[in-house]
């Protein structure tokens, strides 16, 4: 689910850097407040434990395939959400510049995708709701598939919506879902499974390791309880994934509808210096106006001059390069 | 080759490819951190049909690849880990958008084609740029250019753990994996009786041994409040010199430019004239 550069817009890179930011800076804060100094090398240790991890390929019954684990949904259940987060951000910076798993630019999404969801949805919402009156092994199975696939489809549903807004590709936002969702659903399942396997042993072996095991009382000053978030968050996507859309492929977006409020068009009309120098400039600059090619150009000739021009250009660089590096090169001494 | 092979490789080449005595590898990590964020954005920010102006960015990755004998070779391997979500998402495009745009010879292109490409340039471009940082910077030092950048220290040192755990858990994966693998031969991946014990029991032995790391650290002076990359033997960016700036200067100048005006077709047109 890692999502490359080209698939981003910066716009939406950038947004997303802000949450992802956002709720790293409030994941520092919790575990800064715990004041444990073994927390960071324990954070660190785990990190690179889901990297090796996530490198086992573990046989699905029946098929031919194999399932890795959820890295979130698991360092949460050991150190909790917040520091969980933090390490799990460790390990998409990791990925992300030692072996090219996701963007440098998308890394923003990267981390709301993967490491939000299974934090602060699976651990937080799922795993610490479900262990309140104390864990057991039902429970440890039940939330750690329940959470892996909310993680993964709520993070397959983000990946969609932030690639249709990057505007990289024509495919429909419905057939598009419908490719991502069912596959990710599959993967949820197996992923949290596991993840539960793992979970168990730990629960077994040793059960003091796991989190969320003994918060009991200050659950009870919560003024939502699970079923009314679930029912709550099922009312806000009917209403965003239905009614919304609807209207939004119908009418035009905020900024359209507000100057046609104020003009009477959706199209703004300027005629002064600035506006014209800017057009001026957008003219000289831009390939591609109104995604067509120039006017006076045959597209033919537009695509012949490219690619006579980017031949000349990369010879020249390289020839260029070559020099450079001969001049450089000292002379040896035997 | 299996997975755990190859990442403890992968691992090893840039920790080589870094450690290098080249100019490159001795400029300021912040000024190529600034440099190839910079590259990126312009990049993803051509539109999705202006290929011809996307080609002129090549000229960065070209001159740093031949000038500083960076193998192109190695990268290849990484465009592999992008391509196959890049080529699901944009594969659509040509069915889509069928409105001819350009010709090739006599071969007309539709939009959804030309979309598609650039996609699909965009990425490998993308790719280029963060290996060419990655190959010649270490973690360590990229690190520092994160704590300049002011990125919380505890985020800081937690990739730099994990950095420094990597290869010695993977070690350890790999090891399990082998033995388990000897006492299944002929089974493909984990059977899922062992799914539990087997990744369980390298959890828990990443836990006793975070124990030791701690502890270790603590009989160095360690207590949670000190900071700037102590403990980690690397971490020091170096000083921002005026030469540090001129690449930044230089290589931000020269990309922006390349982003602004179409080079290639310019000088097809100066060809041809």
């Amino acid at each position: 689910m890692h999502m490359a550069d080209a698939l981003v817009a910066p716009a939406v890179a950038g947004t997303m850097y802000l949450c992802s930011a956002a709720a790293a800076g409030y994941s520092i804060k919790k575990v800064k407040l715990e004041n444990d100094a073994k927390k960071i090398p324990v954070m660190g240790v785990m990190g690179a434990f889901v990297f090796a991890a996530q490198m086992i390929n573990f046989t699905i019954p029946g098929t031919g395939s194999s399932g890795h684990l959820c890295g979130g949904m698991l360092l949460s259940a050991i150190l909790g959400p917040y520091a969980g987060f933090l390490s799990m951000i460790g390990v998409l910076v990791i990925q992300c510049l030692l072996f090219a798993d996701g963007g440098l630019l998308a890394l923003g999404c990267n981390i709301w995708n993967m490491a939000f969801y299974g934090c602060f949805i699976g651990a937080l919402l799922i795993w610490r709701n479900m262990m309140k009156g104390g864990m057991s092994r039902r429970k440890i199975v039940a939330a750690s598939v329940l959470g892996c696939v909310a993680t993964l489809q709520l993070g397959a549903f983000s990946v969609t919506l932030e690639t249709l807004l990057s505007g990289v590709t024509l495919l429909p936002f419905g057939a598009f879902l419908s490719f991502m969702q069912p596959i990710h659903l599959a993967i949820g399942l197996v992923e949290g499974l596991i993840t539960a396997a793992v979970l168990l042993f730990v629960y077994e072996a040793r059960p003091e390791l796991l989190w969320g095991g003994e918060e009991k009382e200050e659950k009870k000053q919560a003024k939502l309880t699970f079923e009314k978030t679930l029912a709550a968050l099922a009312v806000v996507t009917v209403l965003v994934g239905g009614a919304l859309s609807l209207a939004a492929s119908s009418f035009p977006d905020g900024l359209e509808w507000s100057v046609e409020k104020l003009t009477g068009s959706t199209q703004l009309e300027a005629a002064d210096g600035i506006y014209d120098a800017a057009a001026s400039i957008q003219e000289r600059t831009a390939l591609l106006p109104d995604y067509g090619f120039k006017s006076e150009e045959t597209p033919a000739g537009t695509s012949f001059s490219g690619i006579v021009g980017g031949l000349a250009v990369v010879a020249l660089c390289v020839g260029c390069c070559y020099l450079f590096k001969f001049f450089r090169r000292k002379p040896t001494h035997e | 080759m299996s997975k755990i092979d190859a990442a403890l490789r992968e691992l090893t080449l840039l920790e080589e490819g870094a450690e290098e005595e080249k100019y490159i590898n001795k400029v300021h990590p912040l000024s190529k951190l600034l440099v190839t964020v910079l590259y990126i954005l312009l990049v993803v920010s051509f539109d999705k049909y202006d290929l011809a102006g996307l080609l002129g960015m090549v000229l960065y990755p070209l001159i740093l690849f031949i000038v500083f004998d960076i193998s192109f070779a190695k990268c290849v391997r990484r465009t592999a880990v992008i391509l196959p979500l890049l080529l699901f998402v944009g594969m659509w495009n040509p069915f889509f958008d069928r409105t001819p745009l350009l010709l090739w010879g006599t071969i007309p292109v539709s939009g959804g084609m030309l979309s598609f490409v650039t996609l699909l340039v965009k990425g490998i471009f993308t790719i280029l740029a963060g290996y060419l940082l990655i190959a010649t910077t270490s973690i360590g030092k990229l690190c520092a250019a994160l704590r300049m950048l002011h990125v919380p220290q505890v985020l800081v040192t937690v990739i730099l753990f994990i950095y420094r755990y990597i290869s010695l858990l993977l070690k350890e994966a790999d090891c399990m994996t082998r033995a388990y693998a000897l006492r299944a031969p002929g089974q493909k991946g984990v059977h899922f009786k062992a799914w539990g014990s087997l990744a369980g029991r390298l959890l828990l032995r990443s836990m006793d041994r975070a124990g030791e790391v701690y502890e270790s650290m603590c009989l160095r002076g360690f207590d949670g409040s000190r900071g700037r990359g102590a403990f980690f033997a690397g971490v020091n960016a170096g000083k921002f010199t005026g030469k540090d700036f001129l690449w930044l200067l230089l290589f931000g100048g020269g990309l922006t430019v390349l982003r602004i005006y179409p080079v290639f077709e310019m000088a097809g047109r100066f060809v041809i004239k």
